[in-house]
């Protein structure tokens, strides 16, 4: 019988013993069958690749052991400029975006102009590329030499990326907004809540965390975008690699710098599945699978 | 029921024909370099495939044209337009970055005097390149000009370009992938300032130690900036010297360091209140510019004759003189 007391008043699943040691021996199989499987195949495309006529000289250019390890500090040291960039760009990329997107869905007509603000903010900065912004913020704004206003090209760059990223991640905060049940409005409007504590202690909250995962999508790719930074002058990885490459011919550099990224990415892209399960999991609480 | 057997083709005729466009596009990137620009490339493949039968009926006509006019240049044995290895056979094929800086490449046009025509014969490079076309046995009609981005020229692979002319010093490691002629010209780093710069009276390279300068990226210069000057901040880097002089422009750099000719042009033409700090002895032998050649290209032994009557009858120094007329600048003290 069951293992486990359930808790009085909920449904019982009944678990048979029969049923659950032969999933058990099923799982245990499939997982052997799915390791053999992932091995033999990786062994035959190894095979297959270091045979084709072109891999030495692919290797040689691109996969160079030797290269690696000696770019490899160079590439790290520069990494920590993108790293900066980033951690400091994204808390002001919330905080900044989640203020649009609060005024773009206010409801009361004299805010107007802050939503028509707000609008043509969203639609010009999603519709110029990046690296645009870039360079006219990193070159033009130090041209214009105004009194008190920095030149330093990381500044200017990072502002770029947090001006480019907060029109995306605004729309994401709207759309996490419009999901939220107009019901749960309602409600709040009943228990007499005004329209501040409404976003603030009901609305909030849910849009928040129904729209997690694309904002750890959006983290990721201000991660690789700092890499943009490079036009302004300051060595980041991606200068730094460009660098090594010119002065050795060998593009190795190039991969270290990506493997570098993607070292950094794949966490996060892991720890966002986990929210995203986590969040499922919570939703689906209670009803039977 | 008529229509279905006829979409259920369609998808699969549209797939076929989308691949075949495919192939063919691949198939004339191989006359194309894959390290030259996507300029550099169209045009080579758009000479190559669609003009084939134009070129060679206008080569026909040129090359009957030529020997006439290349029988008092035919000092250079084995080196008439004839029997050379060409990229496209019948044209010379220079490359050359854009934009083409002065006083390297000059335009008449006034209000393109920041960048130059090469096509047009003035300015020091495409004068060198048009007297050494001369040599060959090349009119000036034959002479084509190809665009090919400067960190591209000295990368290893096909060349869809028959030398490239564009400021690139001869150093040991591109040698090993490229070919390069002899020097035609000695250079010397120097370095520019705005004149309100912390480092506008620097005298000696200890003077730059807590400099920020900027250079562009794979040049001799920031190799320069790396292994001679050694300032205490790294160095910035950018994609071409335009953004160099707009960094320095703004301040966000003290100095840039840049070939001695490009810093006569910044001072004298292109940025007001600048001035040459000054120039920096030769190292290690000094640089040389040289044309750069795909590696293994016969054309090189050809070039060099070129370049040595050019030398031995003084026109290259004439060239020099016309176009790099150099006043004096200090030189950095150790």
């Amino acid at each position: 019988m069951t293992t486990t007391t359930p808790a009085p008043g909920s449904p019982v699943a009944y678990k048979d013993p029969v049923r659950q040691a032969l999933a058990r021996r099923k799982a245990r199989r499939d997982a052997f069958v799915g390791m053999a499987s992932l091995i033999g195949f990786t062994i035959v495309v190894a095979v297959l690749v270091s045979r084709t006529p072109g891999w030495p000289v692919v290797q040689e250019t691109f996969f160079n052991p030797a290269e690696f390890k000696d770019t490899l500090p160079g590439l790290l040291e520069a990494f920590l400029l993108n790293v900066k960039i980033f951690l400091i760009a994204e808390p002001i990329i919330l905080v900044f975006s989640l203020l649009i997107a609060l005024t773009r869905t206010l409801q009361s007509p004299i805010f107007l102009p802050l939503r028509v603000l707000a609008t043509i903010y969203v639609d010009v900065f999603r519709g110029v590329p990046t690296i645009l912004v870039i360079f006219l913020l990193g070159f033009g704004v130090p041209a214009l030499r105004l009194q008190g206003v920095p030149t330093n090209p990381v500044f200017w760059g990072t502002a770029a990326l947090i001006l480019s990223y907060s029109a995306y991640v605004a729309e994401v905060f709207r759309a996490g907004i419009g999901s939220v049940h107009p019901s749960q409005r309602m409600a709040a409007r009943s228990l007499g809540l005004s329209t501040l504590q409404t976003n603030r202690y009901v609305v909030l909250p849910q849009a928040i965390r129904n729209v997690v995962p694309p904002l750890l999508n959006d983290f990721i790719s201000l991660q690789k975008d700092t890499a943009l930074v490079s036009v302004l002058g300051p060595i980041e990885v991606l200068r730094q690699a460009q660098i090594d490459a010119s002065s050795t011919f060998n593009y190795t550099a190039y991969v270290a710098a990506a493997c570098i990224f993607i070292a950094l990415t794949i966490p996060m892209t892991r720890f966002a599945d986990w929210v995203q399960a986590r969040m499922s999991r919570r939703q689906r609480a209670g009803a039977v699978a | 029921m008529s229509g279905l057997p006829t979409r259920r083709a369609l998808i699969p005729a549209l797939a076929l024909a989308s691949a075949g466009l495919m192939l063919a596009a691949c198939a004339q990137e191989p006359a194309a370099s894959s390290s030259s620009s996507a300029a550099a490339a169209t045009s080579a493949a758009a000479s190559a495939a669609a003009s084939a039968a134009a070129s060679t009926a206008a080569s026909t006509a040129a090359s009957s044209a030529a020997p006439a006019a290349s029988s008092a240049a035919a000092a250079l044995d084995g080196c008439s337009p004839e029997n050379l290895t060409l990229v496209n056979p019948g044209a010379l094929t220079i490359g050359t970055d854009t934009p083409a800086y002065p006083p390297y490449f000059v335009t008449d046009d006034p209000a393109k005097q920041d960048a130059g025509d090469p096509a047009s014969g003035q300015g020091f490079e495409s004068a060198v390149a048009y007297a050494v076309a001369d040599k060959l046995g090349f009119t000036k009609d034959q002479v084509k000009w190809t665009v090919v981005p400067f960190n591209s020229s000295y990368a290893p692979g096909d060349k869809a370009f028959d030398f490239d002319v564009n400021q690139i010093s001869i150093t040991p490691k591109r040698q090993k992938v490229v070919d390069f002629s002899d020097g035609y010209y000695t250079v010397n780093q120097a370095v520019v300032a705005l004149n309100d710069s912390p480092i506008a009276g620097a005298t000696s390279v200890a003077d730059l130690a807590k400099a920020k300068l900027g250079a562009q990226v794979g040049t001799t210069s920031l190799d320069f900036i790396t292994n001679v000057i050694k300032p205490a901040d790294k160095p910035f880097v950018y994609n071409d010297t335009n953004d160099a002089k707009s960094a320095l422009q703004n301040g966000q750099i003290d100095g840039i360091v840049v070939d001695l000719p490009t810093a006569f042009f910044i001072t004298a033409a292109e940025i007001d209140n600048s001035k040459i700090v000054g120039q920096f002895k030769a190292q290690d032998g000094g640089e040389q510019f040289g044309a750069l050649f795909a590696k293994g290209n016969p054309l090189v032994t050809c070039v060099n004759k070129a370049l040595a009557a050019l030398k031995d009858s003084g026109e290259l120094q004439q060239i020099q003189d016309q176009w790099l007329a150099g006043a004096a600048a200090p030189y950095f003290t150790e």
